[in-house]
């Protein structure tokens, strides 16, 4: 495996105690040029995750906490009339915080819709418009974007198109026992973060972003998916089955996943451990009023399919 | 089980039965319709089944009911009863997929008793559209996973691919003589034409829409004032009633002087009753019958079943030009004492001079000229019906003209009698056929003249000239009781159910009447010889076969194109291999990875050898390198990979 790549996980497994699979499918995220949703509750260390990232991967880092009165201005930035002595003065583009290569979106769900749109829209388009100029957004460009699953009074739930806007959603859940203790027994974590090297820049993440497109997948591992895709479909467990641009989800991130391994081809454990991160917000069970786990629908849906 | 499956199968019990309320009594429908809530509120708060004693007293007392209510526990109703409520009853005690399954081949049973009651188009749409819910939850039944839309698709698809053998079934299947649905006792709807004529009877038929037959004329078609469609031929008169009296001798009838050829082809629904109607005068018939010497066209046995004939008629004839005396005297005999008014009437006209033909010109002249009104709903008659009619109602539908015609005749020395029958008949454009419903039902007289037998007056047309030209709606008033079929609808409304009708006849002709002799008819058009029933089952089994071969074909080279590769064979019999030396069987949705580091977990010893296969494997299936000697070494140690029980 790419000993750079190695080493961000090795930094970033060193501060996240007991939490690989989520780094690694953040990572994984990230090379397949996806957005990032995580879902949990405070303190568990969203937040870090995303700044250690930012660091390791040598990122500029922005983090726009959500508000119910943030407005888009807020986001994107904002022109501001600029008094000068010979011209008389003229208006100058202040940029707002998406600006950035690796935004971190706390509490997406508390601002209003207008100003979620104004982030979405930038994560969909890499570009954003203010006052009739197109900006292009520094690449890369990665967001990862928090939420409360809980306490939802006075929040704005993401719609089912703006959830599918990210790739992935994951949990970062409480740590193990012995993950706690050391996190309790160690030095300040953000202390560290600070202090921490950059293992990757931009060229290098560009040159790995091409390389995951480079990952070579089989007609039977194409099958696969498509059995996947099937089966969310025809199955009356779920209100709807998986679009086709979750397809192409799965078969981006599967190949990220491979390339983290170190492999050029694709295999079925790939798309497995990827699935629950990419269905499990796309996947609604019918009739349930107690909505089972997103992971345990995904989990089911894995036992379902056969392997081809 | 899941409760999806059991709300289907309610669906598809409740689908087939719903028609069967029509006749079954009442407690029955009530008991099934409450078995049905009752497991639908089971099945929703997800209860326990009934008690199974209190389900075998259920079953038993109704089972009682229905002895008592039928006086025996034989014979198709009963059975269809007995079918109904224990198909119900079945699913009270609905706990294994078994129990399921025969509740399917239950309902698919009670679809065909349906055809026993009714075998229209309609009926057969919705039995399709039952099956189809059958199939579906046999699907459910099978793979409880797949959704409403898929499930619905799946099993449309099975129901087309029985389209074939359904076909090979329907058209070589050898055929038993008689009517397809039904058993030979059965009494088949017997609103018709009957052997006798009061005032009211033929009134009463008007009211009704039912066809009585279907005529397609291969010649020129007669005008509408000439298709007198020839039924029984009433002889006597007590006052009231005419009736066909005794039987006539069985001499030849004789009809000379023919001209006017009309060829057509009936097709007669059930009316069991022996006679056929024809046109007057019927000279010819496809299919044995006899005639009798009143010109009534009659069968052996009434017919039960739809029935098509070719015959031949004509329209100008002289019948029974040397009548028997017996014949004539009968034709003048009245009552005794009745009628006084109407005899003296007769006896009037009869002095006044001239000879027959006069008279009968003299009597169609006073039912036009003294005020007399056709009417549907005529007064009722009193004692001298015939002179209450003359004289004071003066009301009448086509009975009260025809009865009170021919007893003026007789009164008057003229040898007469009642025929009845159909006159008309609608053209169906669509079908190129005409359409005669009982609503089309009439009578008329004929009266014996010497030198030209038997004649045909029809008193009717000198009152109301229209209903003999142009129908019934055309000579009653707009707002007679008259039925819809046989008012005039708007055009669109028209057009569409005479295309209806069109369709109707087809089906009529053509999967209801496939018979014995159609079945012959059609296979010796298809070129076989000396046709026997077991040469049609040998063939019936050969194109069975093709079919079937063709399916089987069909689906093997599915089959082929989605062979797996060698790579993946030697894969799965690897793992069949490690699952027979006792470890744990790979899940289906279990990668190669996965599986070779659980079996490695258990048997250290295998650990080394199973990740390198399951590496190899891997990279085989799902890389990039499609290595032939790669693929024959992975699958040389796959094989020779030795699994040693511990």
């Amino acid at each position: 495996m790419n000993t750079s790549l190695h080493n961000v996980i090795r930094q970033a497994e060193q501060i996240i105690l007991g939490k690989p699979r989520q780094i690694r499918l953040a990572l994984a995220c990230l090379l397949a040029r996806g957005h990032l949703l995580i879902e949990d509750m405070p303190g568990v260390g969203k937040t870090t995750l995303a700044h250690v990232l930012a660091r390791t991967l040598g990122l500029q880092f922005q983090r726009i906490q959500f508000t119910s009165d943030l407005l888009p201005a807020d986001i994107l930035g904002v022109s501001v009339f600029q008094r000068d002595e010979a011209s008389g003065g003229e208006f100058k583009f202040h940029p707002g915080p998406i600006f950035a290569q690796m935004i971190l979106a706390d509490e997406v769900n508390r601002a209003t819709p207008k100003a979620q749109s104004a982030l979405l829209e930038a994560m969909e388009e890499q570009q954003v418009t203010i006052e009739g100029m197109t900006r292009p957004l520094p690449a890369p460009f990665f967001v990862i974007a928090t939420q409360n699953p809980a306490h939802q009074i006075g929040t704005f739930p993401l719609p089912e198109s703006q959830l599918d806007r990210f790739l992935m959603r994951i949990q970062m859940g409480y740590p193990d026992a012995q993950a706690e203790r050391g996190l309790l027994s160690g030095v300040d974590r953000r202390e560290i973060v600070a202090h921490l090297e950059p293992q990757l820049g931009g060229e290098e993440l560009f040159a790995l972003q091409q390389q995951v497109r480079q990952v070579f997948v089989s007609p039977a591992l194409l099958d696969y998916i498509q059995a996947i895709l099937r089966y969310s479909r025809e199955s009356a467990q779920y209100t709807h089955g998986l679009s086709p641009r979750a397809g192409l989800a799965l078969l981006s991130a599967a190949r990220a996943w491979a390339l983290l391994d170190g492999r050029g081809t694709v295999t079925p454990e790939d798309v497995q451990a990827i699935l629950p991160g990419v269905v499990s917000h796309r996947l609604q069970a019918v009739g349930a009023y107690q909505k089972p786990d997103g992971d345990a629908l995904a989990q089911a849906l894995v036992e379902a399919v056969a392997i081809p | 089980m899941n409760t999806r499956i059991i709300y289907g199968l309610l669906l598809a019990i409740l689908m087939v039965i719903a028609p069967h309320a029509d006749h079954l009594p009442l407690w029955l429908s009530s008991l099934c319709a409450g078995v049905l809530l009752w497991r639908t509120y089971l099945n929703h708060n997800g209860s326990a089944l009934p008690n199974r004693w209190l389900l075998m007293l259920v079953t038993l007392g109704s089972a009682g009911g229905i002895a008592l209510e039928f006086h025996t526990l034989f014979g198709r109703e009963v059975g269809v009863a007995l079918l109904i409520l224990l198909s119900t009853l079945k699913l009270m005690e609905l706990r294994t997929l078994r129990d399921a399954t025969a509740l399917v081949y239950l309902a698919c049973f009670i679809i065909i008793t349906n055809f026993f009651y009714s075998q229209s188009i309609p009926t057969a749409l919705y039995m399709l559209a039952s099956l189809l819910v059958i199939v579906s939850s046999w699907v459910q039944i099978n793979a409880p996973g797949i959704a409403l839309k898929p499930r619905l698709r799946i099993a449309a698809i099975l129901l087309l691919q029985a389209i074939p053998l359904t076909l090979v079934l329907f058209v070589l299947f050898p055929r038993v003589q008689g009517p397809l649905w039904g058993m030979p006792q059965d009494a088949y709807a017997s609103s018709g034409l009957s052997d006798q004529m009061a005032p009211g009877s033929l009134s009463k038929l008007s009211l009704s829409d039912a066809v009585a037959f279907r005529v397609s004329y291969s010649t020129q078609a007669p005008g509408r004032e000439q298709m007198y469609w020839r039924g029984p031929v009433l002889w006597d008169f007590d006052g009231r009633t005419w009736t066909q009296g005794r039987t006539l001798a069985p001499l030849p009838p004789q009809l000379t002087e023919l001209d006017q050829a009309i060829d057509y082809s009936v097709t007669l629904e059930p009316h069991n009753r022996t006679w056929l109607f024809a046109l007057d005068m019927p000279d010819k018939l496809s299919i044995p019958s006899q005639q009798t010497y009143d010109f009534q066209l009659v069968q052996k046995a009434p017919v039960r079943a739809r029935l098509r004939y070719e015959a031949r008629s004509h329209l100008s004839y002289h019948a029974n030009l040397h009548e028997t005396e017996r014949n004539l005297k009968r034709a003048l005999q009245l009552p005794a004492a009745l009628n006084p008014r109407a005899r003296q009437l007769a006896a009037q006209w009869r002095n006044a001079g001239g000879n027959d033909a006069t008279v009968i010109q003299t009597a169609l002249g006073y039912f036009n000229q003294q005020g007399f009104r056709y009417t549907l709903e005529p007064p009722l008659l009193g004692f001298h019906s015939v002179d209450d009619f003359l004289f004071t109602s003066r009301q009448g539908f086509c009975e009260h003209y025809a009865s009170s015609f021919v007893f003026l005749m007789r009164a008057a020395g003229i040898p007469a009698r009642v025929v009845t029958g159909y006159q008309g008949g609608e053209y169906n454009d669509f079908g190129n056929y005409y359409i005669v419903r009982q609503s089309d039902a009439h009578a008329w007289a004929e009266v014996w003249l010497k030198d030209r037998g038997w004649v045909r007056v029809d008193p009717t047309a000198a009152i109301a000239p229209s209903r003999v030209q142009r129908g019934l709606s055309a000579a009653l008033p707009d707002n007679a009781a008259l039925p819809f079929m046989a008012r005039n609808p708007p055009q669109w409304l028209n057009n569409l159910r005479l295309n209806w009708d069109a369709l109707a006849n087809q089906w009529n002709q053509w999967v209801l009447g496939y018979n014995s002799e159609r079945q012959f008819a059609f296979l010796t058009r298809l070129g076989m010889e000396s046709i026997t029933w077991q040469k049609i089952a040998l063939n019936m089994l050969f194109a069975l076969g093709i079919v079937i071969s063709l399916f089987a074909l069909f689906m093997l080279r599915h089959l082929l194109a989605r062979q797996p590769d060698p790579v993946q064979l030697a894969w799965l019999r690897l793992c069949r291999k490690l699952a027979r030396a006792g470890l744990p069987p790979r899940a289906s949705h279990e990668g190669a990875q996965d599986y070779a580091a659980r079996i490695g977990a258990l048997r250290p010893d295998l650990s080394a050898s199973i990740d390198d296969l399951a590496a190899r494997y891997n990279a085989l299936r799902y890389g990039n390198l499609a290595d032939e000697p790669a693929q024959h070494e992975f699958i040389r140690r796959a094989t020779a990979l030795k699994v040693r029980r511990v």
